[in-house]
């Protein structure tokens, strides 16, 4: 009798489940939008500050737009946390509703992108857009995909370095050969680089435990070091500026943010400003009717210089000498 | 609706994932961990296969073919260097992962643009739900048929003797170390192949698709056990595909809560904990129940 009993609950806790889905369903796409109601559909890949930076920026330029949220405009916000078996499903329920869909970093774009070809799209820190199958190409998308990229003015980054290095023979460049958006640039540096007459010595890791054996290899052999964009190593920059210390190496990443982790100095951009950049291109989409195929991708407008002051003294460069060279 | 048969068909093209782990999993009682590698490579063979221009029939069979090696990769390992399946596991996922690298060239490859299965019907007039869900249908039924009348055949018996009982099936004379190198390359040759087809639908395939992987596998077996249980071998196999059709469902459902974005690794890990659970509250009072059967028996 007991088993009999338990086998009848779990039946009935997932026919429970079961028409709970379907009332869910049906609830929320029969939700009638309000006439005055704006709805924004958010994709978000990970949590990760860069990422959630460009996400707050958007927020924040559509609410100076006079969009505020739970007045007359509705967030449909989603984040992945990295797990790709979710993003078609978060995809899927974010068509059909929104007027325009924010994608943040490239998978969350590409399964968005698969998921439709016909509503508007915007997406931002994607780093080559056209790599990664989102445009036909940056000034004629041509498509319902657009937005904004995250590539680095690497050559300028790279003449930063080369100006605080002066006497290097060798740059060291480290990244995580996993991240699509890392490899990319650190390509592009490594010829800049090599376009100097300067010797390259690129190191990769493939999880943040290898970064510490790894950065120490390449420190022993280079006399400065560029570092991509690259979220594992984002994530490690205090282990990389102890070692940097060490063995006295500057230390040139992708980001503002990697700069203030233990970096000595950047060229770089600024994660909210840059979704800050692509709420205006909704803002288009939404007032003007403007359509993403003829919306040529935007890279940053405000780039920066930082410079992280106290590397800087403990590697004896005055932090005022430090500029970006013409 | 819609969200109800996005759900059926995705949980269709993780099923196929899900009967690969199964094989290795009730049938030859191991959790293999190379599914963690083997999916992604799947998906990088058929993207890249795509991309140079190969037919995504032929880059899905790729797939498959290329699934199958890495499983006699694993198969090797464990039973004639005799290293522990835990081990095994984790031995070939992590090669993999260069191996995928090699493969894909970069961390993503994308699909969008590119003829993709999917693609190919809806250029038929299909729209996009329903290419999926016939895709994933197709396969699905392809793969239960063809592993119901190999696991009809003397060596698919053979191979279910041996995850039954080893020391038996070895003295009637079966190459047990055999049967689970070919239980190894089915069970990962399908896994590659569902790798394949999700990177069709997803538009692209991705270095880290494989992290969880198994986790979805086995949710989906206890989930399908946990409903319909004490079946004959086909009929676990079409059980599978509910269970991996109705954990897609239970994750969708979840997602249409409004939970906040960070509590949904919670969320899943919840549900898991409740499915992978409920047979061990189901056992408890049957095992009572048998031995007062046995009992009586005896008397």
């Amino acid at each position: 009798m007991r088993t009999i009993g338990m086998k009848k609950k779990v039946i009935l806790g997932l026919a429970t489940v079961t028409a709970g889905l379907v009332l869910g369903a049906c609830g929320n796409t029969s939700e009638s939008a309000d006439s005055e109601m704006i709805n924004v559909g958010i994709l978000q890949y990970m949590e990760h500050d860069s990422l959630t930076q460009a996400r707050k920026g958007f927020v924040s330029e559509l609410e100076e737009a006079g969009y505020v949220e739970g007045e007359n405009l509705t967030l449909n916000y989603q984040n992945a946390q990295g797990d790709q078996a979710n993003l078609q499903s978060m995809s899927e329920s974010l068509i059909g509703d929104n007027e325009v869909i924010l994608s943040i970093a490239t998978p969350a774009a590409q399964s968005l992108a698969t998921s439709t070809q016909e509503e508007p799209i915007l997406f931002t820190a994607v780093t080559d857009p056209v790599d990664a199958g989102l445009v036909a190409d940056n000034e004629a998308p041509g498509g319902n995909v657009t937005g904004t990229s995250d590539m680095v003015p690497i050559e300028e980054q790279i003449s930063l370095l080369l100006s605080l290095a002066q006497d290097a023979e060798t740059i060291g460049i480290i990244y995580n050969s996993s991240e699509a958006n890392s490899k990319i640039q650190a390509d592009l540096a490594q010829e800049a680089i090599e376009a100097e007459g300067v010797e390259v010595k690129v190191l990769t890791v493939t999880t943040t435990n290898d970064v510490q054996q790894v950065m120490t290899t390449l420190a022993k052999e280079v006399d400065a070091v560029y570092i991509p964009t690259d979220n594992t190593l984002a994530s490690t920059m205090p282990t990389v500026g102890e070692i940097a210390a060490e063995y006295k190496l500057p230390v040139v990443p992708g980001s503002a943010e990697m700069v203030e982790a233990g970096g000595l100095a950047t060229y770089g951009i600024n994660y909210e400003e840059l979704g800050r950049q692509t709420a205006k291109m909704a803002l288009e989409i939404i007032e003007d009717d403007a359509d993403p195929a003829e919306m040529a991708v935007e890279t940053s407008t405000n780039l920066e210089l930082v410079i992280n002051e106290e590397v800087a003294k403990s590697l004896g460069i005055d932090p005022e000498s430090i500029v970006l060279p013409d | 609706m819609d969200i109800i048969l996005s759900s059926i068909s995705q949980g269709l093209l993780w099923s196929i994932m899900a009967i690969g782990v199964y094989l290795t999993f009730r049938i030859l009682d191991i959790a293999d961990l190379t599914a963690e590698g083997s999916f992604p490579l799947g998906a990088a063979i058929c993207s890249v296969s795509i991309v140079s221009g190969i037919s995504p029939l032929l880059a899905s069979f790729l797939a498959l073919v290329g699934g199958m090696l890495a499983g006699i990769v694993s198969g090797l390992l464990h039973t004639k260097l005799k290293i522990p399946a835990l081990l095994t596991g984790i031995l070939t996922m992590t090669a993999l992962y260069s191996i995928n690298l090699r493969i894909l060239g970069k961390a993503n490859v994308t699909l969008l643009g590119q003829d993709t299965l999917m693609r190919t019907l809806q250029s038929f007039g299909l729209e996009n739900r329903m290419a999926v869900l016939v895709v994933g249908g197709v396969a699905v039924v392809l793969v239960i048929l063809v592993l119901y009348l190999f696991f009809s055949t003397e060596i698919g018996l053979a191979l279910r003797s041996t995850g039954d009982n080893e020391a038996m099936s070895e003295a009637n004379g079966i190459h047990t170390d055999t049967m689970k190198i070919v239980g190894y390359m089915l069970c990962n040759g399908l896994i590659a192949l569902s790798g394949a087809l999700i990177a069709q639908n997803n538009g692209y395939a991705d270095i880290s698709m494989g992290i969880g992987t198994i986790v979805i596998g086995l949710a989906s077996i206890i989930i399908g056990e946990v409903i319909f249980h004490q079946l004959s071998f086909a009929k676990r196999l079409i059980t599978i595909v509910i269970g991996a059709v109705v954990y897609r469902l239970i994750i969708d459902f979840v997602l249409q809560l409004g939970v906040e974005p960070q509590d949904i690794k919670l969320f899943s890990a919840i549900v898991l904990t409740i499915a992978l659970s409920t047979p061990l509250l189901k056992k408890k009072p049957k095992r009572t129940k048998r031995v007062g059967k046995k009992g009586a028996e005896l008397v």
